[in-house]
């Protein structure tokens, strides 16, 4: 029976599975950090039990640390006794932490590639819902709440219902001026926040096996923005090229009998998904989001949906919702967004902070200025990725254009750091939600690639990136 | 984890789509080392003004709603983040089932977890109980676990899904990690396989 690279890493972790319940599914690598994992290890301690294999799991800091000089003590209270917690759990517990002075801290699901951790065929698993990330590498990775993180910490399983298949076949080539985000934002506007529900998708497609390592996590990292568990890339040379010699990488003899294990993971051709889609990457354009959820986006020339063009009973609560999410966002339905004046801009999140998205942001921003009414945030999602932009001048291209370079961490992408938007203000942001009051209470978001967070941050308003390239 | 077998209670209608987490309980009180204290935030930026004062017109804030401790909410009911502070924040402030036509992955896992319920039901369903609670805030209903069936006071049954062993779970009142545990053998025998 042909499988899917799904059904063979499920199949491949099943501990057990008795009738009429879920699977108890194994859990590879388990990541964690300081906002989800606390009341976790209270319920340890609750049960009186150990962490059953410490070296399973990984720490870092990341949700509600400062961007400013990490020397600096963290001024807000709760923030403060969040970070000692997860240094007093992980001391108790014996798990690596890569904590504030560490050189490979960072975003957690830039880290866990960064480092080797993240390898092919793997059951990865985070109190995050971004862990979907570490699919790219034909991982099953997925978010879970606080409750599961006891219960991986307890036993390194998991109950899990098996979800279903959903092909997503992205063909042809991209053009010039658009992204991995692009293609990622255009899906979700298709199908829509619930569209991928229950499902784990698998991007395939020529448009797919272009993409660097860097692109194809920016894709997996905003499945769950469509609702599916996760999303996966099958493995290839791009995925062994880029796990070579990392850290935690297989070395010397163990490398080989792994990449043909690798190799053995990608779905069989006649392999059955429940669902397929197919879109054509050429007919992809620069896109944005107007509204409040990652599916209410456009190709940066259209104009903004108009609520009067719905009718009929059955699209009335869509009606709702659009005029619900215009009036949050202050926008007029059926004008244009191109020459929006925008207050802030956003480069960064666990979506789109890696060194690739620093170099295409920083293309468009060498030698100008920033907007002198706009401010512009760069944050990377690590310090390896600091580092490395600092070896290549990067910073210097950011902060001769005005615009602030700040130490890695999730920052205005959440923005439980002080890193966060005003009442009213907009914001062109490349992470990955645009929720009311996500960036900030009252903040109003506009989802974008790199580029075009660039672009408007040159010029101050939203523009299409293609006009500068 | 707190059981559910039976309830009967008049019902709070969220009538919004696509309702996120964010949303849902904002990531600024997400700073707590425990899970007590959420309800008081549930809906934070819906139902407080800028100042701290309730918005009279959101409906945690309407009397002729309170008490209600089932939430009927629009689709895809508890999208985005993976924040289990979500269903703390919803069973804090008193709910124990949310009824919706869907709910987001993440969330219903959350959800169950908690003793808190989550009742699919079909549209024209959905659409009917909607227009009986606005039109009257003392309509209430039943939901008999048991048998997976939401009473309507018009002596409708509505069945509703959930599966076997989530089910068994809330009826008793049994945690998963407790059953994982009973399957020690199984568990260091797949980390022999491992090695």
């Amino acid at each position: 029976m042909p499988k899917t690279m799904f059904e063979k890493v499920w199949d491949a972790h099943i501990v057990t599975q008795q009738p009429n319940s879920p699977a108890i599914l194994y859990i590879d690598l388990h990541l964690i950090h300081e906002v989800t994992s606390p009341q976790a290890f209270t319920g340890l301690r609750q049960r009186g039990l150990k962490v059953r294999r410490p070296e399973r799991t990984i720490a870092t800091m990341d949700h509600s640390i400062s961007t400013h000089d990490p020397k600096i003590p963290i001024s807000d209270p709760l923030a403060a006794a969040q970070i000692k917690q997860i240094e007093l759990n992980t001391s108790e517990f014996g798990i690596r932490l890569y904590n504030m002075e560490s050189e490979h801290r960072g975003i957690v699901h830039v880290i866990g590639p960064e480092m080797g951790y993240t390898q092919p065929g793997m059951t990865i698993v985070c109190g995050d819902s971004h862990t979907a990330t570490h699919g790219a590498f034909g991982s099953l990775a997925f978010g879970i709440g606080t409750s599961e993180v006891e219960h991986v910490l307890a036993t390194q399983c998991l109950l899990q219902t098996k979800p279903k298949t959903f092909e997503v076949k992205v063909e042809g080539k991209i053009s010039k001026g658009v992204t991995a985000k692009d293609i990622i934002l255009a899906l979700i506007a298709r199908i829509g926040v619930g569209g991928g529900t229950g499902h784990v998708f698998e991007f395939t497609g020529s448009a797919i096996r272009d993409l660097s390592m860097e692109e194809r996590m920016t894709i997996c990292n905003m499945s769950i923005e469509a609702g599916a568990r996760a999303g996966m890339v099958a493995p290839d040379e791009v995925t062994f090229a880029y796990l070579k010699d990392r850290e935690n990488s297989p070395k010397g003899k163990d490398w080989d009998p792994k990449v043909e294990y690798w190799k053995s993971l990608p779905s069989d051709p006649d392999a059955a998904f429940d669902k397929t889609i197919t879109l054509d990457a050429f007919s992809i354009e620069p896109m944005i989001t107007y509204g409040t959820n990652p599916g209410m986006g456009i190709k940066i020339t259209e104009c903004v949906p108009d609520p009067a063009n719905f009718s009929g009973e059955e699209i009335m609560n869509q009606k709702i919702a659009l005029e619900k999410s215009l009036t949050y966002m202050g926008l007029e339905p059926g004008k244009p967004l191109i020459g929006k004046k925008v207050d802030v801009v956003f480069i960064g999140s666990c979506t789109n902070s890696r060194i690739s998205d620093l170099r295409l942001a920083a293309s468009i921003i060498n030698g100008k200025k920033v907007s002198l009414d706009t401010l512009v945030l760069v944050v990377p999602g690590s310090q390896a990725v600091k580092t490395q932009a600092e070896k290549e001048g990067l910073d210097q291209i950011f902060k001769n254009a005005g615009a602030e370079w700040r130490e890695p961490g999730c920052s205005m992408c959440i923005a439980m750091n002080g890193d966060q938007l005003q009442p009213g203000q907009y914001a062109v942001s490349t992470s990955n939600r645009n929720f009311e009051g996500r960036q900030g209470k009252g903040g109003r978001t506009f989802l974008v690639s790199p580029l075009t967070a660039a672009a408007a941050a040159v010029t101050g308003q939203i523009t299409d990136v293609r006009t500068m390239l | 984890m707190a059981k559910f077998t039976y309830l009967k209670s008049r019902l709070m209608p969220l009538k919004i789509n696509d309702i996120d987490t964010d949303q849902i309980i904002p990531a600024r009180f997400l700073k707590a080392i425990d899970k007590n204290g959420m309800g008081a935030n549930l809906f934070a930026d819906w139902r407080y003004e800028s100042d701290g004062n309730p918005n009279k017109e959101f409906v945690l804030n309407k009397t002729q709603y309170s008490g209600a401790k089932i939430l009927l909410a629009g689709d895809n009911f508890g999208c985005g983040s993976s924040r289990e502070h979500a269903p703390w924040a919803l069973t804090g402030f008193g709910f124990s089932a949310v009824i919706s036509t869907s709910f987001a992955d993440i969330f219903k896992n959350n959800a169950l977890k908690n003793g808190l319920l989550p009742i699919i039901v079909d549209p024209i369903v959905h659409k009917a109980i909607f227009t009986m609670v606005e039109n009257d805030p003392n309509y209430e209903v039943e939901i008999d676990l048991a048998s997976q069936l939401l009473k309507l006071p018009d002596g409708k049954n509505i069945s509703f899904p959930i599966n076997e062993f989530s089910k068994t779970c809330l009826l008793n009142g049994v945690d998963e990690l407790g059953y994982i545990m009973g399957f020690e053998k199984e568990i260091s025998d797949f980390e022999t396989r491992l090695n």
